[in-house]
């Protein structure tokens, strides 16, 4: 199955300057995880800015599933459906004045 | 001829400025790595290097090293983060507070202090990196405590004639010594004050906020505490107060003259609760006994309504004679002496909150070595 997955400006840098990447996930039925997996083989260096060396999303970072954050949603256990829009946006929480 | 470079870190970027050795204006450029908090910098120049490794934090994506082999125009992002905890512990980096070039006779070892409270080394010129697992899995760990800025190992001080040896201080766990080059490690905090507990000299737990050496007095060691100025003669063993004849004996800056292992510079700031210049002066302070006796420099320094102060990096020397001291302040002011700190001029003004500031000597007549950046990745 086939998911797009929208990469934010701060992170296309790592991404061969793509703004949206679609990836083929073998995992059926994947979960977030998986497709994220499958993302760090397309782009190796948005991992470490999405998640922290223990494997969490960071504080400061919203992955959604459609137009629902995965912290509401069983975080990267969260189903992921054929043709699902994943995007990663930085959170309005972070950022230094 | 010779030119001064300042790498300037500051909440929002890297700025570098540059000056004649007369150091009587002074360019500046930048911001680099724009909008990343940048608490530590260090540049080496060990075997003909000309790098400049920064520290850089994003809120929203991590810590990394990021370094540069030309002053800023490129940048060697790694795409993989460079210092990670490993997983059986737990923990997740924060920001690097500390970066230390190692000695001359280990060209290629390198060391990071970080949040949480660890230290990092690598062994091939900043390819690869490890925790130092002597300290990781120190028992008093879970005991540290973070201070205002998070639980941070902010100075690394290594013994110029030991490489085994060398201490490293935790705000705010204390002063920490190993002289089996990280595989174990002793509480050094004899003497010191710890204000903020009901036991006032416990064996760790003080919150120092910088440690400084002159490298040609190994062991010799100056400490600027969350209160308290103190100095070891027996290399932490046990530690003086020497805060007599300052305002205030809080404050986090600390440095010491290139070439006069007896003079050390602070900048005192009125409390912990009320974190401005003492008496609304910006003054540093100066030993040149050791720490017997201070004296105000203030010659072109604010003395009404100052209410600037200096973090704990931001104050520092170069190599030239007479010694430039310069220092940045929390409101973006960089100050700058060509005298010992004996009359200040105000290099740039209007920079973003100055975390940490370096002074560099380069001779420009000589060529750089052609050497590899140690990751070739996406350059910003």
């Amino acid at each position: 199955m086939r998911v797009v997955f929208l990469i934010p400006t701060p992170l296309r840098p790592f991404a061969d300057g793509r703004s949206r990447i679609e990836i083929d996930v073998a995992k059926e039925p994947p979960a977030l995880g998986d497709a994220l997996e499958a993302l760090w083989q397309a782009a190796p260096g948005v991992r470490d800015r999405v998640l922290t060396e223990q494997g969490e999303v960071r504080q400061h970072v919203n992955v959604f599933v459609g137009t629902e954050s995965c912290r509401w949603t069983g975080g990267l256990g969260t189903p992921v459906a054929d043709g699902a829009e994943i995007a990663i946006f930085p959170a309005i929480s972070g950022g230094v004045c | 001829m010779k030119t001064v470079r300042l790498l300037v870190g500051t909440t929002k970027g890297v700025f570098f400025l540059r000056a004649p050795a007369e150091r009587t204006a002074w360019q500046v450029e930048g911001p680099h790595l724009p909008g990343r908090a940048i608490y530590s910098l260090a540049h080496d120049g060990r075997e003909g290097r000309r790098r400049v490794w920064a520290g850089a934090a994003s809120m929203h994506w991590g810590a990394v090293l990021v370094p540069t082999d030309d002053w800023g125009r490129t940048w060697d992002e790694p795409q993989e983060a460079n210092i990670k905890f490993p997983a059986d512990s737990g923990l997740a980096l924060k920001q690097v507070w500390q970066i230390a070039p190692g000695l001359d006779d280990e060209p290629d070892t390198l060391y990071c202090g970080v949040d949480p409270a660890a230290l990092f080394r690598s062994t091939d010129a900043g390819k690869t990196w490890e925790v130092v697992r002597g300290l990781l899995d120190h028992p008093h760990r879970e005991r540290w405590q973070p201070g205002g800025g998070g639980m941070c190992l902010h100075t690394i001080v290594r013994d110029p004639g030991n490489a085994d040896r060398m201490w490293i201080a935790i705000s705010s766990g204390g002063v920490y010594r190993t002289s089996d080059g990280g595989r174990t490690w002793t509480a050094r905090n004899a003497g010191i004050r710890a204000e903020f507990m009901p036991e006032k000299y416990p064996e760790f737990g003080q919150c120092v906020h910088k440690v400084v050496q002159h490298p040609s007095r190994a062991g010799r060691l100056f400490a600027q505490n969350h209160w308290g100025l103190y100095r070891s003669d027996d290399a932490g063993d046990s530690w003086q107060d020497i805060a007599r004849g300052v305002p205030s004996d809080f404050g986090f800056a600390m440095t010491i003259h290139p070439h006069e292992p007896d003079t050390v510079y602070i900048i005192p700031i009125q409390s912990d609760m009320v974190r401005v210049a003492p008496e609304e002066k910006l003054r540093v302070y100066r030993t040149r006994n050791g720490g017997r006796s201070w004296e105000a420099l203030t010659r072109g320094l604010p003395q009404r309504h100052a209410y600037d102060i200096v973090l704990r990096d931001a104050l520092t020397t170069d190599r030239l004679d007479p010694a430039g001291i310069y220092f940045g302040t929390r409101n973006g002011k960089l100050y700058a002496s060509k005298d010992n700190g004996a009359s200040w001029r105000v290099a740039i003004d209007g920079l973003p909150s100055i975390t940490c500031v370096r002074a560099v000597v380069v001779d420009v007549d000589r060529k750089p070595a052609r050497r590899a950046a140690p990751r070739r990745s996406a350059r910003r």
